[in-house]
């Protein structure tokens, strides 16, 4: 039987058609993920170690969130730390007793760069030595462009999360409460979550699950440093992003966790899924999921009848990409193409299992998935596909509507609340602004706004 | 190393893209690892550009630090050469590159065998110049090098042109107002009667740049960009050069005489004191302004500006000699220009700044507390803190300074825009004075959806929790998430709004 199994689920792998092109794409670079880390652990101060080149993209990518006196800094680099006449260890210690004696943080994430990485900075070397002088913890991620892309930021940063040993905590009221009313919950070995999400999509997804039995016993990472679940053997774990490969790693190897491997909590049919598994793995028999889909579904239905049977082309910027694919599928898109800057095809099996058997539902044949996609080919096949909607970066958005065709902004997916039942309407709500807008500004006459190709 | 958080002037590679860009049929090629090619979405969205930005990125990955990039760049610089068939292709060197110390140009003379364009290696030391003189610096060597290519072939022509003309350098995407500063010198020139001979670098092709030398002379309107150009053509051909920016009525009137100056040198014989004077009293709206009662009301008021120094010093000058306001300080982070601005104000403000460091700016101008500031996009946003108004007046700015309307700093027109920018910035800040004064606007505190304000009052309550997610919703949507969720609870009958309630009640609404 499991072997029969194993055969179909092969014959559906072959499928899936993956290539790789050059790399040549247009992405933001990983330490943008301070953007968003920064907010979400309150307690928490970015350092990142580079050059002006990064701290200029940090401070137009992030725009007016440059003004709020972030929490977090450029330790930019100048000439005498290129050529090692000044001292690494000096230096960054100079720096964080000043962000020590300003801002008063918990923790201060040291992230890497290009820079430190062609310089070979030891950072994960003097960390743990400043740690102790300083009396604060110093957490190293290398989110760097040579490595990585984009949200793969917020992994590298994760990763190391997972791998310190467990902090201090500081009971909060939440936990007491859950404490008390423990009668909810179904008897199970611990659930820790991870991956970076608001707090108000945190308080939904937990209720989600409490709505099963199921308790949640933490989130990596967590409001505040100080509140970060304590990680033993043995627990579960399951991510809620699809770029998260390096820290369920981490979590698997070093902390001897198990992983729930599931398609992600995006659109209501991952959410269903992501549930579903959940269930699977603690032995519970899921209730009420199916009735919530179709309800979730009933309402999205007038978002739905717009976007119904067109077309949409992935550029592939932030990993989130196969499972919108496969949600828009479900939503009655087609997909042409999905590009994806990198694809781990075991963090991403039962998604990438969903999006196959989303497209047999649908009767549609399997989109092809490139890798290390290449903008400049890519136009071209837009060109000559002309889908109904491009999901791209800013690079090429304004260039492809000029040229009459209607473009999503891929960052946005990255900052909007985008998972679970009740967010699901908030992806159609992004998919169907450039469709709406269209149909709004009919009046004006033409798309074509340059002669040049 | 330096702790930073914000900085005034990018890095060298962006000036060298600018330069590039700018030019038509020119393509950039960085060498430089995923994610540097941010530029590209810089100028696609503030510029709200039309085309594909010419710049690619040849990708430093893992492989690259391993190996070097061999065939890499100039098999990157080939393809280029093929899909998009440029006159000239620039490889431009990062912050990641000097580092890595490959032999650039090296590539770029292998390149340059096979390409049909011509391929150069941008001259700039990312750690040494900022994006200001690495512009500069690009600009001079393109013209440079496309000159020497016309003395080589024997193309280049000396001879001038019959009428007067003029190059105007200084024309380039991502900068200040400069579309609509570039059409008022124009407008200008036309009114002058001299003639346009190129405009460079934005929309101008390379094979222009030989024709450079048949104007009588180069007018460079930003100190900033352009200067090292126009010493280049004023040392190998003797082209005078005009550098005084004609921003604010004596500044424009003192431009234009210099240009007279320049002219009648090469026996043009032209008079432009009537059309000075028409201008400044008739046709211009501010040298009136400035008498009239309304600016009367600013004589002597504080002020302070900070910005590049064009348009610091240029600001500096009209706040005092043209409309009577006290500037207290003024100050620039172009800090490698530091004697010319000093040369430039120093007797028309109490002191001078010279730094770029925005944390030291904000404290400055807390101290002063100025009745007004007119800085870039950083002061506006301290100035909003400390609760001064404020006019954007230099780069580095955001979308909304790249306006749909005409709106240029130089020329008549451009002290017309400035008065109303000035002018605009006081009222503003007395009518929220008086405002104050006289207990604000009545309806401030007022959170109901209705302005007479008959809306029963809810009965239901909301459990801490609940509460505590409420208060995190942003304040200009709160106050109808909270009538939607007591209206959809009222309709559930549930008296506690919990945590579940509310997200039941946003599934509900959308």
């Amino acid at each position: 039987m499991t072997i029969k199994q194993d055969i179909n689920n092969k014959n559906l792998k072959e499928k899936i058609n993956f290539e790789c092109e050059t790399g040549n794409y247009h992405t933001f670079c990983p330490i943008s993920c301070v953007a968003w880390l920064y907010q979400k652990i309150e307690d928490s101060f970015f350092l990142v170690i580079g050059t002006k080149t990064c701290g200029y993209f940090l401070q137009n990518a992030l725009g007016v969130m440059i003004f709020a006196e972030p929490r977090y800094a450029m330790a930019e680099l100048e000439e005498g730390d290129i050529s090692a006449q000044l001292n690494d260890y000096e230096e960054l210690k100079r720096l964080c007793l000043q962000i020590k004696r300003d801002r008063n943080p918990s923790v201060i994430f040291w992230i890497g760069t290009c820079t430190t990485e062609i310089i070979k900075m030891d950072l994960e070397g003097i960390a743990p030595k400043l740690e102790a002088e300083i009396s604060l913890p110093i957490i190293v991620a290398r989110a760097n462009g040579l490595d990585y892309a984009f949200t793969q930021g917020e992994d590298t940063v994760l990763a190391a999360l997972a791998q310190r040993p467990n902090v201090k905590q500081i009971k909060n009221l939440q936990e007491k409460k859950t404490e008390s009313d423990n009668r909810d919950y179904v008897e199970h070995l611990p659930l820790i979550l991870f991956g970076s999400i608001p707090d108000p999509v945190v308080n939904q997804l937990t209720l989600e699950l409490k709505k099963q039995g199921i308790h949640v016993f933490g989130w990596l990472p967590s409001r505040r440093y100080t509140e970060l679940p304590q990680i033993y053997e043995g627990n579960y774990v399951c991510g809620v992003n699809p770029y998260l490969s390096r820290t369920a790693t981490t979590l698997m190897r070093r902390r001897k966790c198990k992983l729930i491997g599931a398609p992600f909590p995006i659109g209501p049919d991952g959410t269903k899924a992501w549930i579903t598994k959940i269930c699977t793995v603690f032995n519970i028999q899921p209730h009420g999921l199916e009735e919530r889909e179709i309800e979730i579904w009933k309402k999205m239905k007038n978002y739905v009848n717009l976007i119904n049977g067109k077309s949409v082309f992935f550029m592939g910027d932030n990993l989130l990409e196969i499972s919108l694919a496969r949600f828009l599928i479900r939503a009655g898109m087609i997909v042409f193409e999905i590009g994806i800057p990198y694809m781990d095809k075991r963090y991403q099996g039962a998604e990438l299992d969903l999006l196959q058997k989303t497209c047999k539902i649908k009767n549609l044949p399997l989109p092809i998935i490139i890798e290390k996609p290449d903008n400049y080919n890519q136009v071209d096949r837009i060109r000559d596909m002309k889908p109904d909607l491009v999901i791209t970066g800013m690079a090429h958005a304004n260039p492809l509507e000029a040229r009459g065709i209607n473009t999503k902004w891929s960052v946005e997916f990255t900052f909007a609340q985008i998972h679970g039942f009740t967010n699901a309407i908030e992806i159609l709500e992004l998919v169907t602004r450039p469709l709406r807008r269209n149909q709004k500004l009919e009046k004006i006459g033409s798309q074509q706004y340059t002669d040049r190709r | 190393m330096k702790l930073a958080y914000w900085m005034y002037a990018g890095p060298a590679h962006i000036g060298t893209l600018r330069i590039a860009s700018s030019f038509k049929n020119v393509h950039a090629i960085m060498h430089a690892p995923l994610g540097d090619d941010y530029f590209n979405v810089m100028r696609s969205m503030l510029e709200r550009k039309r085309d594909f930005t010419p710049v690619t990125a040849s990708v430093v990955d893992r492989h690259v630090l391993a190996r070097g990039s061999q065939e890499k760049v100039v098999n990157n610089i080939s393809r280029k050469d093929k899909e998009e068939k440029p006159d000239l292709v620039i490889l431009t060197p990062t912050c990641t590159s000097s580092i890595l110390q490959e032999d650039l140009q090296n590539f770029v003379n292998r390149a340059s065998i096979e390409t049909e364009a011509d391929v150069l290696l941008a001259d700039v030391n990312h750690y040494r110049v900022n994006e200001m003189q690495a512009a500069d610096r690009t600009l001079e060597q393109i013209v440079q090098f496309y000159i020497k290519k016309a003395q080589k072939t024997n193309q280049l022509n000396l001879s001038k042109t019959k009428e007067p003309s003029v190059n105007i350098i200084g024309s380039f995407n991502l900068a200040f107002h400069n579309q609509h500063d570039i059409a008022e010198l124009k407008r200008l020139m036309y009114d002058l009667n001299i003639k346009i001979n190129i405009i460079i670098p934005e929309g101008a092709s390379v094979q222009q740049l030989k024709n450079l030398p048949k104007a009588w002379f180069n007018l460079v309107p930003y100190r900033e960009i352009g200067l090292l150009t126009a010493e280049y053509l004023k040392k190998n051909f003797n082209i005078p050069f005009v550098n005084l920016t004609p921003m604010g009525i004596v500044e424009t009137a003192k431009c234009i005489r210099k240009i007279q100056y320049i002219l009648n040198e090469n026996k043009a014989n032209v008079n432009f004191e009537k059309y000075i004077d028409i201008q400044t009293r008739f046709i211009s709206q501010s040298a009136w302004f400035s008498r009239s009662i309304d600016c009367q009301n600013l004589t002597g008021k504080k002020a302070i500006v900070f910005g590049d120094s064009t348009h610091a010093a240029a600001m500096t000058k009209i706040l005092t000699r043209e409309m009577g306001i006290s500037v207290v300080w003024a100050g620039t982070y172009c800090k490698y220009d530091k004697s010319w601005f000093e040369k430039e104000i120093s007797d028309l403000c109490d002191e001078i700044v010279i730094t770029d460091d925005h944390n030291l700016i904000g404290d400055l101008i807390a101290k002063v507390e100025p009745a007004v500031i007119f800085g870039t996009q950083m002061e506006r946003h301290v100035a909003k803190r400390l609760n001064i108004p404020c006019g954007v007046i230099s780069a580095p700015v955001h979308i909304q300074n790249f306006p749909l309307s005409y709106r240029p700093f130089l020329g008549y027109e451009g002290a017309n825009q400035i008065a109303d920018l000035i002018y605009n910035s006081f009222t503003l800040g007395m009518e929220d004075h008086l405002l104050e004064i006289f207990g604000g606007h009545d309806t401030k505190e007022i959170l109901n959806a209705t302005l007479s304000g008959n809306d029963k009052q809810s009965e239901i309550k909301w459990n801490l929790e609940a509460q505590y997610e409420l208060k995190k919703i942003p304040g200009f949507v709160r106050s109808k998430i909270k009538k939607n969720t007591e209206n959809f609870a009222q309709k559930k009958h549930v008296d506690v709004i919990t945590l579940e309630v509310m997200y039941a009640a946003k599934e509900s609404v959308s």
